[in-house]
């Protein structure tokens, strides 16, 4: 089952399904590896409209929930 | 011969540039230390070579400033050096394949090479040399491993003509890393446990806490014990010299200029007024062991990667104010010195963004020269007095970021950065940015202090000060309600504003006086070096805007506590 990765919980691990977005939005997210295929694992989640943490591979990102709502995931069994 | 040093953000470029050409510079922990572009020589076979450290970027593709500025270069050079983060091979080698598209000669540095061995990271360079068709040097760039044999190789470094699009570059990355490196089962370390439970909001804003009263206490408690035990007997061993100097010129201008006026037959360091007194006194006695308390305590935080952690921690409240919580770190700078604040807002990529960061750390981001001279004068009445400077100041800084987020058009972009891990500072690296950091301090801020002495002398003499002051004199004594002789400090505020709180103690200012007008010198104006660099960073017509925010602030603010106090 696809979700956004606002909505994968906090501490779990999914693979990227589908990244949403204009081509500079992807290039930028790709470019820390944010990509169809990796597998994220998502650290934490700030309150109050606050970013969300990811690690991806050994890059740990912090990124705004506009961008995380753009990047769909299956989460793992 | 022009070398470029080009990489990802925070790979380690600026430890290079400093390895190869002996100039300093300053390293830190963070993406994004590196706001523009430094050129320095090498020797290099017989011929000097220049070597340029680029900004960081991700790609090619000029999509924010720093990026802009990489690809301008890229025309210029002769040779790339591509520094890669060998802990994160994989989306670093997308530059790298980008860099082999443009008809450059390149050579692969493979940083943090003990790192990646650390933590089971293992590379086959010889595979990874044929793949790619160009040399691959493991290096440490802190500790100086590897450096030489990439500079042996140089000549080796191959031009590449690649023709791929951006989906292709991916599937040879993709086949590289399948080829070239083998991961081993990590274990947890404790740092990565610290590094998790810091950027939960949970146990993050106790961190954070801890870390930042702990820092600021530190500051103080080393600040107040360099002035205690050293500083204030090794100017009680100059006395003697000075007074016999003073009584050597006599009376005149000279005297004046040099010792400055007696305070009961004695030399007061800070009343005087002279250049070997006060103008000595001021830089090194009271603000030189606060500035390097704090650029120490300041090492260890950009140096640990602890500060992109805190700007995640921030990040929802900074948005409030239009700012991404990265603009912390222009803040903390500012603390330090305006200046090389006012430049970190560069690591802001709007226009907007940076007018807001700007305007806010000048406006209510007193330097550390000034806070140091605060304590001075405003620590007899105990934490009460410096207590509402300070409420006032973080006051002023919400309110003011909170309108200009309301009234300015634009909108913040997303938070969009990467967090490095946490890494123990190297003492080396530590102990030479303290010393970068205090000599330019010294070179610096002593001449202008100098100068601002100097004027103060001559102001009087030729009876401006006397001018303005009674010009000024419905403003400073009917709104801000101090003496019409304080406007002297304020105009000597411009030059430096050290100087300029030592100016009020003659006045004999009662708390509340001088808790105004340290409020008002911190608020109304930057000093020279920093309106000179917000010159440069905003342009006129901002600057003028941020300029008129500051006097219309600066008033009001002292005309409101002058009403409550």
């Amino acid at each position: 089952m696809e979700i956004s990765l606002l909505d994968l919980q906090t501490g779990k691990t999914a693979k990227i399904s589908r990244v949403e977005g204009g081509s500079e939005a992807q290039s930028k997210l790709a470019a820390l590896n944010i990509r169809v295929g990796k597998t994220v694992k998502k650290i934490t989640m700030q309150p109050f409209r606050g970013p969300v943490v990811i690690a991806i591979g050994n890059t740990k990102v912090t990124l705004g929930r506009g961008l995380a709502m753009k990047i769909f995931v299956e989460p793992e069994k | 011969m022009k070398i470029l040093l080009i990489g990802n953000p925070n790979v380690g470029k600026s430890a290079f540039f400093s390895r190869l050409t002996g100039v300093n510079v300053v390293i830190s922990n963070y993406p994004g230390t590196t706001v523009e572009f430094r050129q320095g020589k090498m020797k290099f076979g017989k011929k000097l070579a220049e070597i340029i450290d680029v900004p960081g970027h991700y790609m090619m593709e000029p999509t924010c400033k720093a990026e802009k500025v990489a690809t301008q270069m890229l025309k210029e050079g002769d040779l790339v050096i591509n520094v890669v983060d060998a802990t994160n091979l994989e989306r670093n080698l997308y530059l790298t394949l980008q860099l082999l598209e443009k008809k450059i000669p390149v050579i692969v540095a493979l940083n943090f090479w003990d790192e990646a061995k650390h933590q089971g990271v293992g590379i086959d360079i010889e595979t990874l040399e044929k793949i790619l068709k160009i040399p691959v040097v493991p290096t440490c760039a802190v500790t100086g491993e590897g450096i030489k044999r990439l500079v042996s190789r140089l000549p080796e470094a191959k031009a590449h003509s690649f023709c791929r699009n951006e989906q292709e570059r991916w599937c040879e990355i993709g086949r590289i890393i399948e080829a070239v490196q083998r991961l081993e089962s990590k274990r947890h370390t404790l740092f990565e446990k610290l590094e998790d439970l810091s950027v939960k909001p949970l146990t993050g804003l106790p961190i954070a806490a801890c870390v930042l009263s702990l820092t600021f206490y530190l500051v103080r408690l080393i600040g107040e014990n360099l002035i205690g035990y050293l500083f204030e007997p090794l100017f009680g061993l100059y006395s003697p010299l000075a007074m016999r100097l003073s009584d050597f010129l006599g009376s005149g201008f000279i005297h004046d200029v040099l010792i400055g006026s007696l305070v009961g037959g004695e030399i007061d360091y800070v009343q005087s007024m002279g250049l070997l007194t006060t103008g000595l006194f001021v830089p090194i006695g009271m603000v030189l062991p606060y500035v390097f308390a704090f650029y120490l305590a300041l090492g260890f935080l950009e140096d640990s990667g602890y500060l992109p952690r805190l700007a995640t921690l921030v990040d929802n409240v900074m948005h409030k104010f239009g700012m991404h919580g990265l603009a912390i770190i222009p803040m903390l700078l500012g603390l330090g010195c305006n200046v090389p604040g006012a430049l970190a807002t560069r690591i802001l990529e709007t226009r907007r963004q940076r007018f807001i960061a700007a305007t806010l750390m000048a406006i209510s981001i007193p330097c550390m020269a000034q806070i140091a001279m605060v304590f001075g004068l405003l620590g007899q009445y105990g934490a009460k007095g410096l207590g509402i400077l300070f409420a006032t100041l973080a006051a002023v800084w919400f309110i003011l970021g909170f309108l200009l987020n309301k009234i300015m058009k634009g909108v913040t972009p997303e938070t969009f950065m990467e967090i490095p891990p946490y890494r123990v500072p190297h003492v080396r690296i530590l102990a030479k940015k303290l010393w970068m950091r205090i000599r330019k301090f010294l070179t610096e801020a002593i001449p202008f202090v100098f100068l601002g002495v100097f004027f103060v002398n001559i102001l009087y003499a030729t009876g401006v000060i006397e001018y303005v002051s009674n010009v000024t004199a419905p403003v400073i004594v009917g709104v801000l309600g101090l003496p019409k002789e304080a406007v002297a400090s304020l105009v000597i505020g411009f030059l430096r504003k050290d100087v300029a709180v030592g100016m009020l103690l003659p006045l004999g200012l009662s708390m509340k006086q001088l808790v105004i007008a340290s409020t008002v010198l911190t608020m109304y104006f930057p000093c020279i070096a920093t309106f000179v660099v917000l010159f440069r960073e905003l342009g006129a017509k901002d600057l003028a805007k941020s300029t008129l925010i500051m006097v219309l602030a600066s008033f009001s603010v002292g005309g409101i506590l002058n009403l409550i106090l």
